[in-house]
C-alpha cells in the first residue's frame, strides 16, 4: 500500500488527452483522494506532444511530484520524452499497438496493453483513453466500478448505449492488466481515501466563480493565455446572475470598458496576462487617477513579448506594481493555493470598491491552469463591501452649476463615490489633475492635496488584509527562511519538510500581499533567520529586489531562481537550498 | 423639466474663440433639453484633445478618459447602465487615429449610445499637427511638404463596418445638428455623428467659408433615402463625403443589449443583486466534484 503516486498520460495533442486525464482524475477525487494536475501543452491546437500529470495522494498536494509512478503512452515520443521521469521501480502502460520500447539503460518495467485493439473490438478504437483509464485502475487497486458515475456524465448525453461500451473498455483494460501482469497489481496498490467529498479545480475557475460569488456582473476581455479560462466560465455563468461579458478588440477597450461598468456602479473585471497587462497600463493609469474601482487579473506566463505563452513564469511582479507612468494607488494580491484564489477574487471586488483604486489579481500559469483539490468553499466567508458608495439617498440640491465634492479631501483619503444617474450628484470625472469636484486644475497646491489624498488611501491595507504572508514558524531561530509567492507554495512547503528530515531548523514566508507591501510582518520573520532565500520563476529576482526595497536585509539574502519555463519540483528547491546552507 | 440651460455649468470652455467645437456644445444641450432628458440622466464620455475637454462643459454626468479610448469607455457605462442616456465625444485624431480600432469595432457591436466627433481635420491641442482626416497635401507642422496620406473616408468606412446610423454635421447649422443628435439618441443602437467643426487656429484651408461653399445638404438632394445603404455609399463617394444630414439608418437591426440572450434592458444591470444565494452557490461547487 502506498498513500502517494504520481501518474501521466501523454500523446499527440487533440489525442483526447487531456479527457484522459479528467475522466481518471474526477474519479479518484469523488473516492477522497487529494490529487494535483498539471498539463503540459503548446502553442497549438493538433499534433505535437501533450501530457498530463496528476498526483494522487491521501494528503493534500499542491505541485507537482519530482518523479512519476505511471506512465500513459499513447506513443513512442510519450516514453522517449518523459520516461527519465520515472522511477527505478515505475511503469510504462503503452498502447500494444505501436510496438512501444525502452531505451536502453533504464529498469524500468514496460507493460504492453493493446488498448486499441481492445477497444476496436468493443466498437471503436476512440476508446482506447478508456481502455488505459481501466488498465491504470487495475494497478492503484481500484475497483472500476469508480469510473461509472463520471463515464455517465461524460457519455450520458450519447446514450446509454455508448456508457456501457466506455465502462466496459475500462473493464476490459483492467482485466488485461489482471491477468497478464498480475505481478504488477502489488506494487502501486493505493491506500484507501477517506470518500469526503471535495472540489477538483484549477486556479481560474476559482477565481471566476469568487468574482460570480463576489457579485462581478460585468466582464470585457481579450482571449490570451493562460487567462482564457477566465473569460469562457464567464460566458458560461454570468447570464445565469443577468451578467454579460464581451470579447473586446482589444486589451485596452477590455480594461476601459471595465472602467466604464465600474463607474457606473457594475462590478466589472477583465483578466489577461503579460502582453494584455502591457497593454492595459494606460487603463490602470486612469482607474488611478479617477478613482474608479477596477480588478484586473494578470495570469502571469513567460515573458518577455510573446515569450512563453505556455509556461510557467512570475516575471511581470515589478511591471504589476509600478506599471502605468505617474504614481497612483494599487493593490496588489497574490494567493497561493486555488482555494486562496477563489476568497481572494471576492476580497479583490471589495477592495476595488472600498478603495476606489485597480486591484491587479496575481496569478500564475501554474496556479491559473494547475488542477488542485480543495476543501469545500464556504458560502458565510462571502462578503460584500462596497465602501464609501452613496445609494439612492435623497442628495441635497447642488447649487446651479456646481458639482457634487466626488474627490473630497479626507482624512483616510477616500471620498464619498456615488453613480451616474444619482439626482443632485453630478460631477466630473477627468485624467486630468483635478479638484474636488473633479474639474481640471493644475494649482499646485491642489495637485498636492490630491496626490496625497489619493496614494495614502491605501497604506492602511496591510494591516487589515487577514494574511498578509501566509507563514510556517516552526522554530525562533531559523536556519532559513524560504519566501516565495504564488503557486510555488507546494514546492516550498514539500522542499521543507525534506530538509528539516536533514536537520535543518526551516521557516517559510509566502507574500500574499505584495503591495503595499507588508514591511513589518516580513521584517520580524527576517531578522530571526539566519538566512533568507527567495524562490521565485525569473531572472532577476524580483521578488527578492521587493524585499530589499521595503525592509534591506540585502546581506542574508540569496536567490533560487528558475525561468526555464517549467514549474519548480520539490526537489530541486531542495538541493539548490541545500546548497545554499 | 429642464431646459437647455439647465445643461450648462460654470466652467468656461478653454476652447479658441470661433471654435467649432462650441456650437456642438449647445447643440447637445439643446438636444438634450429637447429629449426630455434631466441633467443625472446624460452621461457625456469623452476623449483627448481640445474636444474632448467636453464632458466637462456640459452640466451631466461627464467622464474625461484616455486618449482615443472614450468608446470602450462609453459602452461599458451604458452596458452597467442602460437607464442612461450615453454620448460619447472627441475629436478626429481620437476616433479615427488612435482610437479607429475601437471606432470600427463599436459600429459593429451596436451598443446603443451615440458618438459624436468633432472633425477639424487637423491636431488642434498638440498646436497644428496632420490628423487621418487630414486633405492630401494639407500642410502641417509634421507635413511641411504637405501630407502625403489619403484621409479616411469616414462615412463610407462606417457604412462598411455596418452602421446603423451615420450622419453628418456643421458648426454652422446648429439647428440641423441639434436635430441629428435627437435623433442620434433616439436611435436603438450606435449612431455615429462626425461634425465639422472648424479649427480656426491651425486649420486655414477647411474654414467655415471653405465648408459652406463645398458643403451639400441631402435634405437638398430629391428623393434621398437615408434607408438605402447603396444610395448612400453612391452619395458619399460621388460628393466626396462633403453632405450633411442623415446620410443612412437601418432600423431592423437590433441593439448589442436587446440580441445579448436573456440580457435585461429595462433594469439596468448595476441595480441588479450581486449577491447569489446559497443554492445558486452550492450549484457552482458541484461542478467541480
Amino acid at each position: 500500500m502506498i498513500n502517494q503516486l504520481s501518474w501521466k498520460v501523454g500523446g499527440q495533442q487533440g489525442e483526447g488527452i487531456e479527457s484522459t486525464g479528467e475522466i481518471f482524475a474526477t474519479a479518484l477525487n469523488r473516492l477522497g483522494y487529494y490529487l494535483y494536475g498539471y498539463r503540459h501543452f503548446s502553442s497549438r491546437i493538433k499534433g505535437g506532444h501533450t501530457n498530463n500529470k496528476i498526483r494522487v495522494s491521501t494528503n493534500q498536494v499542491r505541485t507537482i511530484q519530482d518523479d512519476l509512478d505511471i506512465l500513459v503512452a499513447f506513443d513512442q515520443e510519450t516514453i522517449d520524452v518523459n520516461v527519465h521521469e520515472l522511477h527505478d521501480k515505475g511503469i510504462v502502460l503503452a498502447d500494444a499497438k505501436f510496438k512501444p520500447s525502452i531505451p536502453e539503460g533504464s529498469s524500468v518495467q514496460l507493460i504492453a496493453v493493446p488498448f486499441s485493439d481492445i477497444a476496436r473490438e468493443l466498437g471503436t478504437s476512440l476508446m482506447k483513453n478508456m481502455v488505459a483509464v481501466g488498465a491504470s485502475s487495475a494497478i492503484l487497486g481500484l475497483n472500476t466500478d469508480a469510473f461509472r458515475e463520471v463515464v455517465e456524465q461524460t457519455f450520458g448525453k450519447k446514450g446509454e448505449k455508448i456508457v456501457e461500451m466506455n465502462m466496459k473498455a475500462i473493464g476490459e483494460g483492467a482485466n488485461y492488466v489482471r491477468e497478464h501482469h498480475p505481478d504488477a497489481l502489488n506494487m502501486m496498490e493505493l491506500a484507501e481515501a477517506d470518500g469526503k467529498k471535495r472540489l477538483f479545480m484549477i486556479g481560474n475557475d476559482a477565481i471566476s466563480m469568487g468574482f460570480i460569488a463576489g457579485g462581478c456582473r460585468f466582464m470585457s476581455a481579450y482571449p490570451i493565455t493562460p487567462a482564457s479560462e477566465i473569460m469562457e466560465y464567464m460566458i458560461k455563468h454570468l447570464p445565469d446572475y443577468g451578467g454579460t461579458v464581451i470579447q473586446t478588440e482589444d486589451e485596452m477597450a477590455a480594461a476601459t470598458m471595465a472602467i466604464g461598468s465600474n463607474y457606473a456602479g457594475v462590478r466589472a473585471i477583465t483578466a489577461s496576462a503579460g502582453p494584455g497587462l502591457s497593454l492595459m497600463m494606460e487603463s490602470i493609469g486612469l482607474a488611478g487617477m479617477t478613482e474608479t474601482p477596477l480588478v484586473i487579473v494578470d495570469t502571469q506566463r513567460g515573458g518577455p513579448s510573446t515569450g512563453l505563452p505556455t509556461k510557467q513564469e512570475q516575471s511581470d511582479l515589478m511591471a504589476m506594481i509600478y506599471g502605468t507612468h505617474g504614481e497612483i494607488p494599487k493593490i496588489v494580491m497574490a494567493p497561493s493555493t486555488v482555494e486562496e484564489a477563489f476568497y481572494d477574487a471576492v476580497e479583490a471586488l471589495n477592495y476595488a470598491e472600498e478603495y476606489q483604486c485597480p486591484v491587479i489579481l496575481l496569478s500564475d500559469l501554474q496556479l491559473s491552469l494547475g488542477k488542485q483539490t480543495v476543501e469545500p468553499l464556504d458560502y458565510d466567508r462571502i462578503e460584500i463591501r462596497r465602501g464609501k458608495l452613496l445609494g439612492d439617498e435623497d442628495l441635497p440640491e447642488l447649487e446651479k452649476g456646481e458639482y457634487f465634492k466626488r474627490y473630497e479631501v479626507t482624512e483616510d483619503g477616500i471620498s464619498t463615490r456615488l453613480l451616474p444617474g444619482t439626482k443632485n450628484g453630478i460631477f466630473h470625472v477627468t485624467g486630468v489633475e483635478h479638484d474636488e469636484t473633479g474639474k481640471p486644475s493644475e494649482n499646485p497646491d491642489n495637485r498636492k492635496k490630491q496626490m496625497d489624498k489619493r496614494l495614502k488611501k491605501i497604506h492602511h491595507l496591510p494591516e487589515r488584509f487577514p494574511t498578509p504572508i501566509h507563514t510556517n514558524e516552526k522554530h525562533e531561530e531559523p536556519d532559513v527562511l524560504l519566501v516565495g509567492y504564488l503557486s510555488t507554495r507546494g514546492a516550498i512547503e514539500e522542499a521543507m519538510e525534506r530538509l528539516e528530515t536533514d536537520g535543518y531548523k526551516v521557516n517559510h514566508a509566502h507574500i500574499r500581499l505584495i503591495h503595499p507591501f507588508p514591511g513589518d510582518e516580513l521584517r520580524r520573520l527576517v531578522e530571526k533567520a539566519r538566512q533568507v532565500v527567495v524562490v521565485e520563476h525569473n531572472h532577476t529576482g524580483q521578488l527578492a529586489s521587493l524585499i530589499k526595497m521595503n525592509i534591506g536585509f540585502g546581506d542574508k539574502m540569496k536567490h533560487i531562481l528558475k525561468y526555464d519555463g517549467t514549474p519548480f519540483l520539490p526537489g530541486e528547491i531542495y538541493k539548490e537550498c541545500k546548497g545554499l546552507l | 423639466m429642464a431646459t437647455f440651460k439647465d445643461f450648462r455649468n460654470k466652467v468656461k470652455p478653454n476652447w479658441c474663440p470661433g471654435c467649432g467645437d462650441f456650437s456642438v456644445q449647445a447643440s447637445i444641450q439643446r438636444a438634450a433639453a429637447n429629449l426630455g432628458l434631466e441633467p443625472e440622466d446624460l452621461a457625456v464620455i469623452s476623449g483627448i484633445g481640445c474636444s474632448g475637454r467636453i464632458s466637462g462643459y456640459i452640466n451631466a454626468y461627464g467622464f474625461h478618459g484616455i486618449h482615443g479610448r472614450a468608446l470602450p469607455l462609453a459602452q461599458g457605462v451604458k452596458m452597467a447602465n442602460n437607464n442612461l442616456t450615453v454620448i460619447a465625444a472627441g475629436g478626429d485624431g481620437d476616433g479615427f487615429a488612435i482610437g479607429m480600432g475601437h471606432t470600427i469595432h463599436a459600429i459593429r457591436r451596436n451598443i446603443d449610445i451615440t458618438y459624436i466627433v468633432m472633425d477639424n481635420q487637423v491636431y488642434g491641442l498638440t498646436k497644428g499637427q496632420t490628423s487621418p482626416r487630414s486633405e492630401f497635401g494639407f500642410q502641417t507642422k509634421s507635413t511641411p511638404e504637405g501630407s502625403i496620406e489619403s484621409p479616411v473616408n469616414i462615412m463610407e468606412m462606417a457604412l462598411s463596418a455596418g452602421a446603423t446610423f451615420v450622419a453628418q454635421g456643421f458648426s454652422s447649422d446648429l439647428q440641423d445638428l441639434t436635430s441629428l443628435i435627437e435623433e442620434g439618441v433616439k436611435h436603438k443602437g450606435f449612431s455615429l455623428i462626425n461634425v465639422f467643426s472648424p479649427c480656426v487656429t491651425y486649420n486655414k484651408v477647411n474654414t467655415y467659408d471653405w465648408f459652406k461653399e463645398n458643403l451639400i445638404k441631402l435634405s437638398d438632394i430629391d428623393g434621398y433615402d437615408p434607408h438605402d445603404r447603396t444610395v448612400a455609399m453612391k452619395t458619399l463617394m460621388e460628393h466626396k463625403g462633403l453632405v450633411t444630414g442623415l446620410i443612412y439608418q437601418n432600423k431592423e437591426q437590433k441593439s448589442y443589449q436587446e440580441l445579448v440572450p436573456g440580457f435585461d434592458t429595462n433594469t439596468p444591470l448595476k441595480d441588479h443583486d450581486l449577491k447569489i444565494s446559497k443554492e445558486s452557490f452550492e450549484q457552482l461547487m458541484t461542478e467541480f466534484m
